[in-house]
């Protein structure tokens, strides 16, 4: 099916600025679902709040925009009540670390099978550009005047500590492999994280003087690397992407199936 | 009978309840006093194939039973006061985005962690204004655990109808008094089962065009009708709006078709108010002192009566003023500062009648309390 066959016109024209990532990320999550030729009544999608969030109004899924970093939590009452449902959540990286972290790690350490997709422009968009825990140390925001005092978080070794059973890392420059990434992570049984940097030329990229959207993308082509480049050992500031971890580990809703059966043998009571 | 009559915490029979109710999905987190809640559904669902979740707070709880709702399952969760206060932005979405689930709330003492294992009433006003912005909302409550099966199979009931979050409101003591109960019969108490649209694959669904009756045919996640769901203000799509006539119609729409229907909500009980003099209005716990008390008055022949309410929202105000309008003195018995006092005071424009007998220190309030508070108000000392 052509992308256009999954927008809601309806909703157009959408709200995010011009040279904004996200639109890419929306792009290559369809083509994706598009290529597993999933049907569209198959798919929910769950969002919280932010910029980001916006994504699940324009696409023509069942779709669930919720209240500020609780879309995962909606997301498991809607994946355990129906687990042949495929679940996609993307999320900001304030909606999904600052007010929706406990959510988050919860998410992973229970393996349930739904794919989050972080889009991070290291700021929040939507309310003008105050930090975020991806801003990172230094960065300047309308509520860090002076420079950010925080150290970001690093959401692959978040994701692998909290025990997520997928994750993987890329930006909106690597367009050409975005697409193959997001599908392996839907495809996955399991907690599937896919952390995407996303440039915010508007307020990230104004607030920090880093130039307009080619100039961060370029940014993104310049300082990231592949998994296991030896570039990284030269200059360890260098950012890895790829598919960090995918593993075969039991899944929540399958665990839960076990638990209704051994409920209705009688066992263990 | 033999398993039909039970000997149970308030607690289990709301688990029973829930239960002959259909409930399939249910998500918590560990609270005092409504653990109980949890622990039985934990084992009772997946014996029928239901689903239990305990997540990782009260917030993901609320949130996780909103997602079960949409696919179609009848969804609950429980808490106590610290919970019921963390839930309060998702119930609002419940409210605006018209999803249909229960919250238990078996109250314990407040404010902040207050007294975790003792009694108390404070929650009222809270079930009727926690979640910010306008809107209307539903509150059940009972006194034994006969009413407390029969107003929790109403519950689900009445949020299939609305589409609407239901609270029930029950506090320590019947949560964890064990009493009898007679499990009614399948069938014994009408079910109201989820109205799903009618409307074909192809033709354009409008999730929130209500009927002429005002009521919202749903249809379930994973089924054929793909729309959106938000808790900002939206059209008949779904679709987000700040258009004021589309607000303003949302906003009436959301107040009206529970206030419209105050007298389909009400469930009350009255015991001796024909010719009472003195009426008790009361609710929840503190309704079985107060009850005692009135028998034992009438037993001497003192025209006592009382009111006791099991819907507390939307407010049975006009019920209220009609009631209690030849009465000399009316009184609120109920355990905190005096929250269904105030309503019943605004019901019945003329505050001078109506009086509080309450306790407010984690103490169940005793006949003898209310009797103590009754001789000061009739003029007959202290």
């Amino acid at each position: 099916m052509p992308v256009k066959a999954y927008l809601r016109e309806r909703f157009m024209p959408h709200i995010w600025c011009p040279g904004c990532g996200h639109g890419t990320i929306m792009n290559n999550l369809v083509r994706a679902v598009d290529s597993m030729g999933l049907k569209k009544n198959e798919v929910v999608m769950v969002t919280g709040i932010g910029c980001s969030s916006r994504i699940s109004g324009y696409l023509d899924f069942h779709t669930l925009h919720t209240i500020h970093g609780r879309a995962l939590a909606f997301a498991t009452g809607v994946k355990l009540a129906r687990p042949e449902l495929t679940l996609i959540v993307p999320m900001g990286d304030g909606d999904a670390l600052a007010i929706g972290g406990n959510h988050f790690i919860h998410a992973a350490r229970r393996n349930i099978d739904i794919t989050a997709v972080i889009m991070n422009n290291s700021i929040y968009g939507m309310t003008g550009g105050q930090f975020s825990p991806l801003s990172g140390y230094g960065k300047l925001a309308t509520t860090a005047p002076y420079g950010n005092i925080y150290e970001s978080f690093d959401i692959v070794e978040l994701a692998k500590g909290a025990g997520a059973s997928f994750v993987a890392r890329t930006t909106t420059y690597h367009v050409a492999s975005m697409k193959e990434i997001l599908e392996k992570a839907i495809r996955h049984k399991g907690f599937s994280v896919v952390e995407i940097l996303s440039q915010c030329p508007t307020y990230f990229g104004r607030k920090n003087r880093v130039g307009d959207a080619v100039d961060m993308l370029n940014y993104y082509k310049d300082q990231t690397v592949p998994i296991g480049s030896e570039k990284k050992n030269e200059n360890p500031a260098l950012i890895e992407r790829g598919i960090f971890v995918q593993e075969e580990r039991p899944e929540y809703c399958a665990e839960y199936e076990r638990i209704v059966e051994k409920a209705k043998r009688g066992v263990g009571i | 009978m033999g398993d039909k009559l039970l000997f149970v915490q308030g607690n289990e029979a709301c688990v029973e309840a829930a239960l002959y109710a259909g409930l399939g999905f249910f998500a918590g987190y560990p609270i005092t006093p409504s653990t109980e809640i949890a622990e039985l559904l934990s084992m009772r669902l997946p014996q029928r194939g239901g689903k239990f979740i305990q997540m990782e707070d009260e917030i993901s709880s609320m949130c996780a039973i909103i997602g079960a709702s949409l696919t179609g399952l009848k969804s609950m969760t429980a808490t106590s006061g610290p919970g019921f206060s963390l839930k309060q932005e998702a119930i609002g979405y419940a409210i605006m985005a018209e999803v249909p689930c229960v919250v238990v709330n078996v109250m314990r003492g407040g404010p902040s962690t207050g007294l975790p294992t003792k009694v108390s009433q404070g929650d009222v006003m809270q079930a009727r204004w926690g979640t910010h912005g306008d809107h209307a909302i539903i509150t059940l409550t009972a006194s034994n655990h006969q009413d407390l099966f029969a107003v929790t199979v109403e519950a689900f009931n009445l949020s299939e109808t609305y589409r609407t979050p239901v609270i029930l409101l029950f506090d320590e003591v019947i949560g964890h008094m064990r009493e009898r109960l007679m499990l009614p019969e399948p069938g014994e108490i009408p079910l109201v089962q989820r109205l799903r649209t009618s409307v074909r694959e192809g033709t354009d669904y409008h999730p929130y065009l209500p009927r002429e009756d005002g009521r919202l045919p749903m249809s379930d996640f994973g089924g054929v009708h793909r729309y959106n769901v938000t808790g900002l203000m939206h059209d008949m799509w779904g679709f987000p709006t700040d258009n004021p006539q589309v607000a303003y119609g949302l906003m009436r729409h959301l107040v009206d078709k529970i206030e419209g229907h105050v007298q389909e909500i009400t469930r009350i009980k009255e015991f001796f108010l024909d010719d009472a003099e003195t009426i008790l209005i009361s609710y929840g716990s503190a309704a079985r002192s107060a009850l005692h008390v009135v028998e034992n008055r009438r037993a001497r022949g003192e025209r006592m009566g009382l009111l006791e309410l099991q819907t507390l929202w939307p407010f049975p105000a006009g019920l209220v003023r009609e009631r209690c309008s030849h009465a000399k003195f009316v009184v609120v018995v109920e355990m905190n500062m005096g929250q269904i006092l105030l309503e019943v005071r605004k019901a019945m424009q003329d505050s001078e009648r109506v009086f509080l007998a309450n306790r407010i220190d984690g103490t169940f309030i005793s006949p003898t309390d209310i009797r103590n508070i009754l001789r000061v108000i009739q003029g007959k000392g202290v």
